[in-house]
């Protein structure tokens, strides 16, 4: 086929006609114009790309957006009483909970108490409503038993004769709200609050209360590991920057050995380390600096001991990378400018290193809020962290509106922090090497 | 000794070694006048950094002694010792702006806020900076970040500077015309400067003396006219500008003049610089300007039959690469003077050189 541009023409007469001002498109020697071959081109390079990253976007929608998704939403689902008594809800929805609802709704929740009692559902009516109503389980299912027995209406007086509760708005109002499709009742409770039978927002009583003092927890715990790993790893960070590279080499396989242990060791570790009889109290009592053997283990102080061994290469590691694109020869400027060693460091080298500090101990202080496995086995009872919780209403209490929300909540305070973080320090500034 | 020629800055049979096994700085003497612009020029690793960081305070001298205005400095510690330095990377703060950058060795000096402000604006001025202040060092071009880097080595009125190759990042046409600023501030402040450099013709158009440098050791120091004019030995003749260089050996020694059988044929009167007696061996250094063609008769005690091999044309003159005294890369520069040079390659012609323009050096 003739490539000249003349010859080429006549073949395209509709682009000639769609092209009006032919004259001033630039095209290439075939004549197609130079945009349409650069869009070619272009698209056939931006598939390349996409490509290249489908099969971790696909990954990480599958493994972390679409969970985390998931998760927010589990923490407001609210889908037991409202498939359970559908009528008893549909009917609630009148009630303006003054007084007791009517004939029609008690004869709606005998007749569905009824079925759930033939198709063995009621225990899960049980479970829901005992979440708020501590103690209801075992009545809910006594009282299906008993409603099997009314064959006919009036069904009011009959159901309040089975048990009391039934003639009380209290119950009634749990209902109600437990039968919205979407509930902020485990939110609530995951920071400690209750709904009181008109609907206000109280704190629970102190006896009840327990996950603000988790989150709070958590964060200290958090927070104390994130400085106690800055503490240590910063010197030798320092150390493992300003050495020659072979023994730099050499202590950075030292630093990097927790990773090459797996997680359980390293804990367990800890514990024949640190138990009563351990090697450390041993050691202390040999050498006379305590009288009697101290509880090292299974308290705050293990835990924090235990995280801080693990998180420490974490910590470390942007903050040597860091380290180790400042040039020497700024402390040594610094120096000839008159700067003491002290203020030479702390004026020119430090501000330097801030950006690695900030990334180590973000990603430390990140990793940290989700321990579990670390508290549970070398902390006491008062250490567990909010992770702990989660798992137990995941495994144990099979309660997951409940694990939704407390993980929702940490997910909340993690980026609160995060935009703090960002607002004091700025995100751009964070360097990993 | 009047004040006026008391030394400055004294090295006294400085050695060092960072190793233990070889010295990098060899007994090193070396002295200085107040307000001088002295320069050390030598190849890569031949200890010109080392000294200089010895003068800082960076390294300790493994033995000997450096004086610094009539006081022993080995006990100062660097940030006492007064001495502005220029780094070869610059060194300026990527996290200060530029006149905090300035104001860092005022603030440590603990001056009043109000001088410090005076002080920098007028540094940031004497560098043609002064709407540049506000920026961080990573905005500025590679020209305006070397300014900076000597405004502040010379913000607080150091009587000594230190510069490590300050322009080795510059492209050629910046580094000149640092080179006549540096040159002039050094004028204007009256600074006794120390200037490393392994470019020579940077270390010629701005010393007053240039210290060259070759395996630790001070090979010879002089003006920069005299260290082209007379070098010393074969290291430098061969270092500082070009020259031809035929191995032969000594056969009459004569006073300042004597006569040498070149290796490659022929029989050559030369200068006696640097050569042990009859007999030994030596190299004669040539410069390529001072080579005649077809000279008169009896102008040149030298005279040689070459023949033209090469001729290159590089516009104000022209190298011709000859091949006379059984050297095939003999290079003579020839003026392009008006009416053309007259040589083609090919053609057989004679070449000739006054006596007092070749040098017998060291064999080397
Ligand atoms: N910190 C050090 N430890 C060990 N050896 C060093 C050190 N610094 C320099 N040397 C060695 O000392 C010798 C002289 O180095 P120096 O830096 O003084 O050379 P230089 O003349 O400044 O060279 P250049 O022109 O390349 O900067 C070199 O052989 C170098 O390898
Ligand atoms: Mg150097």
């Amino acid at each position: 086929m003739p490539r000249a541009g003349g010859v080429e023409r006549p073949s395209r007469p509709a682009t000639q006609a769609m092209v009006s001002l032919a004259t001033d498109i630039v095209r290439t020697a075939d004549g197609v114009p130079l945009k349409v071959t650069l869009r070619r081109v272009d698209r056939a390079r931006k598939l390349k790309a996409v490509a290249l990253v489908v099969p971790l976007f696909l990954f990480i929608l599958l493994s972390f957006a679409i969970p985390i998704g998931v998760m927010l939403f589990r923490a407001v689902d609210n889908p037991e009483i409202a498939g359970a008594l559908p009528n008893t809800v549909a009917e609630l929805a009148r009630w303006n909970g003054d007084e007791l609802p009517d004939e029609a709704t008690y004869a709606a929740l005998a007749g569905e108490l009824q079925a759930a009692h033939k198709s063995k559902t009621l225990g899960l009516i049980g479970k829901r409503l005992n979440y708020e109503l501590p103690g209801v389980r075992s009545k809910i299912m006594a009282i299906g038993r008993a409603v099997t027995k009314i064959e006919a209406g009036p069904y009011k007086d009959a159901v309040i004769g089975i048990d009391p509760m039934l003639g009380e708005r209290r119950l009634w109002t749990v209902i109600k709200s437990a039968g919205e499709p979407y509930t902020i009742f485990y939110l609530l409770s995951a920071l400690d609050f209750e709904r009181t039978q008109d609907g206000d927002i109280v704190n629970v009583s102190a006896d009840r209360a327990i996950f603000r003092d988790v989150f709070l927890r958590t964060m200290g715990i958090s927070m104390t590991v994130t400085l106690a790993t800055l503490v240590l790893g910063f010197p030798v960070a320092y150390l493992l920057a300003s050495l020659p590279a072979r023994t730099s080499n050499l202590l950075m396989i030292l630093v990097l050995l927790p990773f090459w242990t797996s997680l359980l060791v390293r804990t367990t570790a800890w514990v024949v380390l640190l138990q009563t009889e351990g090697v450390v109290n041993d050691a202390l009592m040999l050498l006379g600096f305590v009288d009697e053997r101290l509880q090292l283990i299974f308290s705050r102080f293990g835990t924090i001991v235990a995280m801080t061994h693990i998180q420490l290469p974490f910590t470390l590691l942007p903050i040597y990378s860091v380290m180790k694109t400042i040039s020497p020869t700024h402390v040594r400027a610094a120096r000839s400018l008159g700067a003491g060693p002290f203020v030479a460091f702390w004026r020119i080298y430090f501000p330097q290193t801030v950006p690695g500090i900030a990334a180590g101990c973000l990603l430390t202080f990140i990793l940290s809020l989700g321990y579990y496995i670390t508290p549970a086995l070398v902390g006491g009872p008062t250490d567990q962290m909010v992770s702990s919780f989660v798992a137990i209403y995941t495994n144990m209490e099979l309660n997951w509106g409940m694990a939704s929300a407390l993980g929702a909540i940490l997910l909340a305070a993690t980026l609160v922090l995060y935009l703090l973080y960002n607002r004091l320090i700025g995100i751009d500034k964070l360097k990993l090497g | 000794m009047t004040i006026a020629d008391r030394q400055y800055v004294e090295f006294i049979e400085v050695q060092k070694s960072y190793d233990g096994e070889i010295l990098v700085v060899k007994n090193l003497n070396l002295s200085m006048r107040q307000g001088e612009f002295l320069t050390l020029l030598g190849p890569s690793g031949s200890g010109k950094t080392t000294t200089l960081m010895m003068l800082a305070g960076f390294e300790a001298p493994t033995h000997g002694d450096i004086i610094l205005d009539g006081r022993s400095i080995s006990n100062v510690p660097p940030h006492k010792r007064d001495i502005g330095m220029v780094f070869q990377n610059y060194a300026l703060f990527p996290h200060m702006t530029v006149e905090e950058n300035l104001a860092f060795p005022l603030e440590v000096r603990r001056m009043p806020k109000s001088e410090i402000e005076e002080k920098v604006r007028r540094a940031l001025a004497m560098v043609r900076l002064n709407e540049y202040g506000k920026r961080r060092p990573g905005q500025l071009s590679g020209g305006q970040q070397q300014r900076v880097a000597l405004a502040r080595a010379l913000v607080f009125e150091p009587k000594l500077v230190l510069m490590d190759e300050p322009l080795g990042a510059l492209d050629k046409q910046l580094r000149e015309h640092m080179q006549l600023e540096v040159k002039h501030i050094h004028q204007s402040l009256g600074v006794t400067v120390v200037y490393v450099t392994h470019d020579q013709s940077e270390a010629l158009t701005m010393s007053d003396r240039i210290a060259v440098f070759n395996d630790g050791a001070i090979q010879q120091l002089a003006t920069p006219n005299e260290l082209y004019e007379r070098p010393e030995n074969s290291f430098v003749a061969q270092f500082i500008g070009e020259n031809n260089r035929l191995p032969g050996k000594v056969v009459l020694v004569n006073g300042a003049g004597c006569t040498v059988e070149v290796t490659g044929g022929g029989v050559v009167e030369a200068l006696t610089v640097n050569v042990i007696g009859v007999g030994a061996q030596t190299t004669l250094s040539l410069r390529p300007e001072r080579v005649r063609i077809n000279p008169p008769n009896g102008a040149c005690a030298n005279v040689f039959p070459a023949r033209v091999e090469e001729l290159i044309y590089l516009g104000d003159h022209i190298r011709a690469r000859v091949s006379a005294c059984g050297q095939r890369d003999f290079v003579i520069k020839v003026p392009n003077a008006e009416g053309g040079v007259g040589l083609t390659p090919g053609a057989d012609i004679a070449i000739g050189w006054k006596r007092e323009d070749c040098r017998a050096l060291d064999p080397s």
